[in-house]
């Protein structure tokens, strides 16, 4: 871990002037991933500004009817509230599938957001990792690339994002809001948000520098069944192989988003109009261009079997 | 005391304290954070320095230059430890390659350097500002690439790398039944929770180590051979131990390296192996191929049975022991087993809990539940129809004990085996696909000499001391049961210290040798002391008892204490063991029964429930054997399901190196467990008539879930672990 100073920020535009204007400065909320990371120096922030102490720890109702997630609200509040549990669900399901009891009470929206991916070979700096030391190649393109992307990667990196919340969040249509240093706000799509790798794996979402998120905005609810099935080789506390998030109404129609399968929660949404006709008509839309490798061929068939599986449980 | 022919009554045979189930004696320590592990020995040590491990960058090839200065000048380093300025160090005989390298690196992870600073997070950062460059060498890291060129391997404590009954090959080729397999094991981490750590001190020539070791005075040996200092100088002091499954039966990096630290920073060092050293750093259970050969007539009895096994370790290692069960636990007049070894350049291999019975068993009990399949017999009733007790190989030696098909007629009762559907897929549970799998047990039993020392003080109070170690294990308590039940007094009233290389050389803990052996050499001591007591108080040696806190000899009634009226009564023995090991096959049996559920769809496979049946002699304490079994149980579903050390075959290492990667089961995993013991007790083990269970609880328990899994889908996997990607095609 390499020394570093800090300050904590008492106002969002604040945190995010702070940022804006110190060289390899850090937000810090929970903390789950971003110390982990900086004890085995892969995270080497100079300055961390902790924003655990601004007002951003209310979920509250929209005029349009959805909820304002802030961006300090702890996985285990938002997974646990009453109005989300309800309306809904799927994000529920999906936060409670994640980490463990002790990290969910500590780590936020806005962090869970912005956790980077668990490749191992990105955990372990004696091995080149595009995304963490740009340029230096990739060791997971032929080393072991089980748990790794199979579509929207590149030929420099085929990490995943590890997140269950943000495959909710994508299959909701959320919003997140943000600051800039500038005080100017503004709102990303969860389908913009996430960046692919490309050439610039290291960049993984479009926040500009010193851009801080205040919160996730959920439309109003989508109804429907809401399906979160996390596929994994244990049964708990483990990063999913494949997830699926789905929401089918009654007439057969409805929405899916994918976790495990790519650099960021995957979602077609052209692939969802073949929803009446079954699982494998979608999978193949919503996979077409898949470049799995022979570790990871196997998600393609999974994730066909789990969302038919889902589907099937939505009929009930 | 010799132990050379075969127990009669002994005052253990009272089972007033032993054979109990007594809670943990040391339970109230480890509850409340006041068990001294290795890293906190802050009651000792004041005002340690702590080091950080630099492991090696690359797997095989070389330092070509190091450069400490940025090191050496960060705050609060205050020094930096590598090959090149250590001085000379040898490797300890139990150390395949040597703990700190350089300027040769044997595997990725080996120690390079330690950095010594005034806190551990200053020792860090210390660490990342050495700078070396390496020059990378050609390394072999793949077995099944190997294993063409391999070679047989030599012979050991297993015995011969090869063995041959009658004519194998002509009955084989004969049979009208066969079944020519071949299954796959992958390397696999201790992974137990405490890390490698040691606190090492130096006063003038003597250094005190208080690490997180199994076995003290091998630990001795190899510190003082590899530091070059006499033994006598070297104690090692390991009262409580995190867990070890045999990755703790070595001195590794951390002991050394804080010796070597201390020495250099001039003050007490402390040294814990972070989780990614732990992997590629220390030892592992090898990965094994093995190909399987059975022959039987058409009702079911075996004719010949072959097992051959390759596995892989650095220049001058050893091979995984898989072949050993299959020369003793099913009859059959034809037989060969043969063991070869590749030379691979991964981390070096070494023993993990039941060290080849354990992968042994994953491959023969799949093996045995096809051909059972395949004769259209009950897999227990095939094993019914072949079992033996004698010896196959040898069969003028006869089991000590031997009571496998009871523990399989008991637990196929127990777990409603008769409900079980021959036929695969038949039984569904909503979405999951239900199966039933079964699987024999089988664990030699281990005898190793082992001493202690008792005091008897005027409070009436035993104090046992011996360097047996508690790894978690339950020996302090069944210590204690021991001395109480031959002193005749409550367990209240012993006193039990352990892991201390002052103390007489125990069995240490190894093998699921340490229980048996460790008490028997505390049986040994009471003798002594008994002996003792009764010339002090004068009383009749051939009528006395020793009960309730008093000596009885006719019609005199001693308190014990009054023995030790006018100072403290020592004694001092140790148990040594005869040939009865070599006149009797002495092993442990057991049955594993495995109820699974698989995901119709997606192949998730989830354990419903186990229940393990054991026949192991005298059950010590019924408790603390229950832990081990079911924690062996727990073990055992990790293996079948998901513990593998990934090989990067062109970097050569384990990839993934830490808890998230590595996967061992949680809680959600491990639904209803049950164990049962058949009441046993066998006079050819030690006066004791235990044996060990830590390790028989693992072996066979992988194939009883993987032959849960295939009567629950018909989809049989040879390759462990047994995860959905590889049902999922072949489930409609």
């Amino acid at each position: 871990m390499r020394p570093f100073t800090y300050e904590r920020a008492w106002t969002p535009a604040a945190a995010a002037v702070a940022a804006a204007g110190t060289p390899g400065a850090k937000f810090i909320a929970g903390g789950t991933n971003l110390l982990d990371l900086m004890k085995l120096q892969i995270e080497t922030p100079l300055h961390l500004i902790d924003i655990n102490g601004l007002a951003l720890d209310k979920i509250e109702p929209t005029p349009e009817g959805g909820l304002q997630v802030g961006a300090l609200v702890r996985n285990t509040d938002l997974a646990a509230d009453a109005r989300v549990r309800r309306d809904y669900p799927l994000l529920s399901r999906a936060l409670l599938a994640g980490a463990s009891g002790q990290l969910r009470n500590r780590a936020t929206t806005a962090g869970n957001l912005l956790q980077r991916t668990r490749c191992p070979y990105f955990y372990d700096t004696n091995m080149p990792c595009n995304k963490r030391n740009p340029g230096s190649g990739c060791a997971a393109l032929e080393g072991f690339s089980r748990p790794l992307a199979v579509i929207g990667g590149s030929g420099a990196c085929i990490a995943t994002n590890p997140s269950d919340m943000a495959v909710a969040m994508r299959a909701l249509d959320a919003v997140v809001t943000t600051v800039g240093p500038a005080g100017e706000s503004r709102t990303i799509a969860m389908a913009d948000f996430h960046r692919l790798p490309g050439d610039t794996p290291h960049l993984e979402s479009v926040l500009a520098p010193g851009e801080l998120i205040t919160g996730v905005t959920l439309p109003k609810p989508a109804g429907g069944t809401q399906i979160y099935h996390k596929v994994r080789d244990r049964a708990s506390y483990a990063f999913a192989l494949i997830s699926v998030a789905a929401i089918v109404h009654k007439d057969g129609t409805g929405r899916v988003a994918l976790g495990g399968v790519a650099p960021k929660p995957w979602r077609v949404e052209a692939a969802e109009a073949d929803m009446p006709r079954g699982a494998k008509a979608v999978t193949s839309q919503l996979l077409a261009g898949a470049a799995p490798t022979s570790d990871n061929a196997f998600k393609l068939l999974l994730v066909e079997r789990t969302l038919g599986a889902a589907m099937t449980e939505a009929r009930g | 005391m010799k132990f050379d022919t075969p127990a009669t009554t002994n005052p253990i045979d009272q089972l007033k304290v032993v054979g109990h189930p007594i809670d943990r004696i040391d339970g109230r320590y480890k509850v409340t954070g006041t068990a001294p592990y290795a890293y906190e020995r802050h009651d000792a040590v004041g005002n340690p320095a702590y080091g950080f491990v630099i492991g090696a960058a690359i797997a095989k090839g070389r330092i070509a230059s190091m450069d400490l200065a940025a090191a050496k000048a960060a705050p609060g380093v205050l020094a930096v430890i590598t090959a090149e300025n250590a001085g000379q160090l040898a490797k300890g005989d139990m150390n395949t390659v040597k703990l700190l390298a350089g300027p040769d690196i044997d595997h990725y992870h080996q120690a390079v350097a330690l950095v010594v600073a005034e806190t551990f997070e200053q020792a860090r950062d210390g660490a990342e500002k050495v700078r070396i460059d390496y020059v990378r060498g050609q390394g072999r890291f793949d077995l099944a690439a190997a294993r063409d060129g391999a070679g047989m391997a030599g012979s050991g404590y297993w015995g011969p790398p090869a063995t041959s009954v009658g004519d194998f090959a002509g009955a084989f080729a004969a049979a009208p039944v066969q079944l020519d397999a071949t299954y796959t094991t992958p390397d696999q981490g201790h992974a137990m929770m405490e890390p490698h750590a040691s606190t090492a001190a130096w006063d003038g020539d003597k250094l005190t180590l208080w690490t997180s070791n199994q076995m003290i005075a091998w630990g001795v040996g190899d510190v003082a051979k590899t530091l070059g200092v006499a033994a006598e100088n070297v104690r090692l002091i390991s009262p409580f131990v995190g867990g070890g499954f045999g990755g703790k039966l070595f001195v590794r990096a951390d002991a050394i390296l804080a010796a070597l630290g201390a020495r250099a920073a001039k003050r007490p060092v402390k040294v814990a192996l972070t989780r990614p050293l732990m992997f590629n750093n220390t030892t592992h259970r090898p990965a094994t191929i093995q190909r399987i050969r059975i022959g039987a007539s058409r009702d079911g009895k075996i004719t010949a049975i072959g097992h051959e096994s390759w596995s892989g370790d650095q220049p001058d290692g050893q091979p995984e022991t898989t072949v050993g069960q299959t020369r003793l636990i099913y009859a059959g007049a034809n037989r060969m087993t043969a063991m070869r070894l590749a030379t691979l350049h991964l981390p070096e291999g070494n023993a993990m809990r039941a060290p080849g019975e354990a992968p042994g068993m994953m491959a023969l009990e799949i093996a045995m539940d096809e051909m059972a399949e395949k004769l259209g017999l009950d897999p227990i009733a095939f094993r019914d129809l072949n079992d033996t007790q004698v010896d196959p190989e040898s069969p003028d030696r006869p089991f000590s004990q031997r009571q496998l098909v009871e523990c399989f007629r008991l637990g196929a009762a127990r777990f409603g085996w008769d409900k079980r559907s021959p036929r695969p897929g038949a039984a569904r549970d909503g979405r999951w696909l239900v199966g039933l799998g079964v699987a024999a047990a089988f664990r030699n039993n281990l005898v190793m000499a082992s001493g202690a020392r008792v005091r008897l003080d005027r409070r009436g109070l035993v104090t046992v001391e011996t360097d047996m170690t508690d790894i978690g294990t339950g020996s302090y308590t069944i210590i204690a049961q021991t001395a109480a039940e031959m002193m005749g007094l409550p367990i209240d009233k012993v006193v039990v210290r352990l892991g201390d290389s002052a103390f007489p050389v125990s069995a240490g803990s190894g093998g699921q040798w340490g229980g048996n052996s460790s008490t028997a050499g505390v049986y040994a001591a009471c003798v002594r002391l008994r002996d003792t007591v009764v010339e002090r108080l004068r009383l009749n040696a051939a009528e006395v008892t020793f009960a309730d806190g008093q000596v009885r000899s006719g019609d005199r009634t001693v308190p014990l204490a009054e023995a030790a009226a006018d100072g403290d009564l020592v004694a001092e023995d140790k148990i040594e063991y005869g040939d009865l090991a070599k006149r009797y096959q002495q092993s442990t049996f057991g049955a594993h029964f495995v109820e699974v559920g698989v995901d119709a769809a997606t192949a998730e496979i989830r354990v419903r429930r186990m229940l393990a049946v054991c026949a192991a002699g005298r059950i010590l304490n019924p408790k603390s054997a229950r832990s081990q079994v079911i924690g062996a149980m727990t073990m055992g579903v990790g293996a079948a399901l998901m513990e593998e050390l990934v090989v990067d075959k062109r970097r050569g290492f384990f990839v993934n190196h830490d808890l998230a990667g590595y996967e061992v089961p949680v809680h959600a995993d491990i639904p209803h467990q049950e164990v049962a013991f058949l009441d046993e007790a066998d006079p050819m083990s030690s006066p004791m008539k235990a044996k060990g269970v830590g390790e028989l609880g693992l072996c066979g328990v992988g194939a009883a879930v993987a032959n849960a899994i295939y009567n629950a889908t018909g989809v049989r996997v040879r390759d462990y672990p047994v995860t959905l990607d590889k049902l999922l095609p072949l489930m409609s």
